[in-house]
């Protein structure tokens, strides 16, 4: 009997993570509820031996489990970002979870299993690996989604997120099923050769099962029309969690996008561009005008991951491999910053829950400069001023565009950074130029969670004016070896 | 391509055909005495007591949620054991670390007192 080679060194990463999210389970299980606490520790440990054997394997370009399992750059280097907001995450929830009471073992281990599907879906060579993958992500999601048990906008926020969520899947499997039956193969690799369409009308099912496959990968990257989900579940969600939620899933789908629709419908990019087009317009002007009118940070946070989503797709209605570089480079920058500005925010809430107003803002930066100054830096990282990291994105991303021709699409993305100036400008207003005759309420300062803010302001600095020292620029899609 | 699907619709007309048709004839021939006892619910043989809309005590759906882990282990067993000799060592090996993982989550259920009915 023949069995497929797998090649465990290059898989040591998922190895760590998920040994770590079990071993992490059973801390929770075992250890007396008083000295649970150390499985945050464990955690962040973990994730950094993770990412050493993700840096071991740096340059590895090989496809394991009879090739649906791709290690090469392009997923190392997705991994790494993984890794890198899930820490940030680990280190901004210790004192989240002790405020609020919240069982960390579970807390961690949910935070862990999420990480091992994105990094399964980053490697996916093979549309069942991206599944398997997806379903490990969206299930330890909605799982946290609702882990303030006590509280009913968490509940909601945990079924709405899980009833959509599921829904989105249906739409998944069955464009699967279509591109299976319009190629006879999973395979990612194998499916970009036309030799492979078994049926006469094979474009039209592929071009089915790629939508449909669009449907399911734009809900979890909170793209219009399938966006209708997001404000309500970062809104009522753990506010540690939401950061979690709005970095790594889009991610994972923006490194499915790219392996699917750029590496194996690439041939068909002419009929897919308009769609992404449209999609990627759509999404960035329905974020951005719903984001002027919020007046809760989470909610505007929220929307202005819409927007930040519909930037991204631009890479797509692009399609060369350039685009979706620059892109994965706006995927670091977005963590970076987006976190940032959540721990800030996890800062202000301190203990009040359900006050995220844009107005518990007021007079933070006089009161507290350095909240303030970060706030500040994130945010207009976030609106796409130099010298901050979310201008090299944005920068990276619309030269690719222009590079192919897609000069429309581009002048729409910098109208938009316009317009989201205009909302995020408007906090450090509120932070900055009123000042409140009543002393703003003591903040406290964990440890931890300074340190994650301190990673995040000097990531946005350095992502801003080193962009191409720190990120290489000239990632091949997927592994070209057996 | 259509003729395959066509074979598959004439399957669908002559499997709701036959439903309709043989309970209609049924209906007509047949003599129609309803009493109480024969109308009433059957359930397993017991008398019924009260309504079905009853809300079911939730620690009924974790052991469900249990069962689910193992009945898809057994799932994945089964295919195992039956080319067993065939696979050797190192499907045996795989096979204890899958079902070591299913192990540390009934641990886990153990441990949280998932199993006792309190």
């Amino acid at each position: 009997m023949e069995f497929p080679q797998i090649d465990y060194v290059a898989i040591l990463p998922e190895i760590i993570i998920c040994g770590l999210a079990l071993l992490i389970m059973l801390f929770a299980a075992f250890l007396p509820r008083d000295r649970r606490w150390i499985t945050g520790h464990i955690a962040w440990f973990g994730i950094i031996v993770a990412s050493f054997a993700v840096w071991m394997n740096w340059g590895t370009d090989t496809r394991t489990f009879a090739g649906m399992y791709s290690i090469d750059l392009f997923s190392s280097v997705l991994k790494l970002i993984f890794l890198l907001g899930s820490l940030l995450v680990v280190f901004m929830s210790e004192n989240y979870i002790r405020l609020h009471k919240l069982e960390a073992g579970e807390y961690y281990a949910l935070i862990i299993f999420s990480l091992f599907g994105m990094m399964m879906m980053a490697s996916a060579a093979d549309l069942v690996v991206f599944f398997v993958g997806l379903e490990i992500m969206s299930v330890a999601l909605y799982v946290l989604a609702g882990f303030r048990r006590s509280d009913p906008k968490s509940n909601e926020s945990s079924l709405k997120y899980f009833l959509l969520g599921a829904f989105a899947t249906g739409f998944i499997v069955l464009g699967i099923a279509f591109v299976f039956g319009a190629v006879g193969t999973t395979s990612i690799a194998q499916m970009f050769d036309p030799q492979q369409y078994t049926l006469a009308n094979s474009f039209f099912y592929l071009m089915v099962g790629g939508g449909l496959l669009l449907i399911g990968l734009a809900f979890k990257l909170a793209s219009f029309p399938f966006h209708m989900w997001v404000p309500d579940v970062y809104e009522g969600a753990p506010t540690a969690v939401t950061a979690f939620m709005s970095s790594g899933p889009k991610a994972a789908a923006i490194a499915v996008l790219a392996r699917v629709f750029v590496v194996a419908f690439g041939q068909h990019i002419t009929q897919l561009s308009p769609m992404f087009w449209s999609l990627s317009v759509l999404t960035m002007f329905t974020g951005n005008l719903i984001a002027i009118s919020q007046t809760n940070i989470k909610r505007m946070l929220a929307y202005s991951s819409i927007a930040h989503a519909g930037y991204m797709l631009i890479a797509f209605a692009t399609g060369t491999a350039e685009a979706v570089n620059s892109v994965v480079f706006y995927l670091l920058t977005y963590t970076v910053m987006n976190l940032g500005a959540f721990m800030v925010l996890l800062v202000v809430e301190g203990k009040e829950d359900g006050d995220n107003e844009i107005t518990s803002f007021t007079g933070l930066g006089r009161r507290h400069p350095f909240l303030g100054a970060a706030m500040t830096l994130f945010l207009i990282s976030l609106a796409g001023i130099p010298p901050t990291a979310g201008f090299a994105g944005k920068f990276f991303l619309f030269k690719a565009a222009v590079a192919k021709g897609q000069i429309p699409l581009v002048v729409i993305a910098v109208i938009n950074s316009l317009i989201s100036v205009y909302y995020y400008l408007r906090v450090v207003v509120v932070m900055f130029m009123i000042d409140t005759q009543t002393e703003f309420r003591p903040v406290s300062y964990p440890a931890f969670l300074y340190v994650a803010l301190v990673v995040a302001v000097l990531g946005t600095i350095v992502l801003g004016v080193f962009p191409t020292s720190f990120f290489p620029f000239d990632i091949p899609l997927l592994a070209s070896g057996r | 391509m259509l003729d395959s699907y066509g074979t598959v619709g004439i399957f669908l007309v002559v499997s709701v055909g036959f439903v309709v048709v043989t309970l209609g004839i049924a209906r007509l021939f047949r003599p129609q005495r309803p009493t109480p006892q024969k109308l009433s619910t059957y359930e397993c043989g017991e008398p019924t007591v009260g309504s079905s809309w009853v809300q079911f005590n939730v620690r009924y759906y974790i052991f469900a949620l249990l069962f689910v882990i193992f009945d898809v282990e057994v799932a994945f067993l089964i295919p195992w054991a039956v080319v067993f000799k065939q696979l050797g060592l190192f499907a045996l090996v795989e096979m204890l670390i899958f079902v070591g993982i299913l192990l540390f989550g009934l641990l886990y259920a153990w441990k949280k007192g998932v199993l006792k009915w309190v």
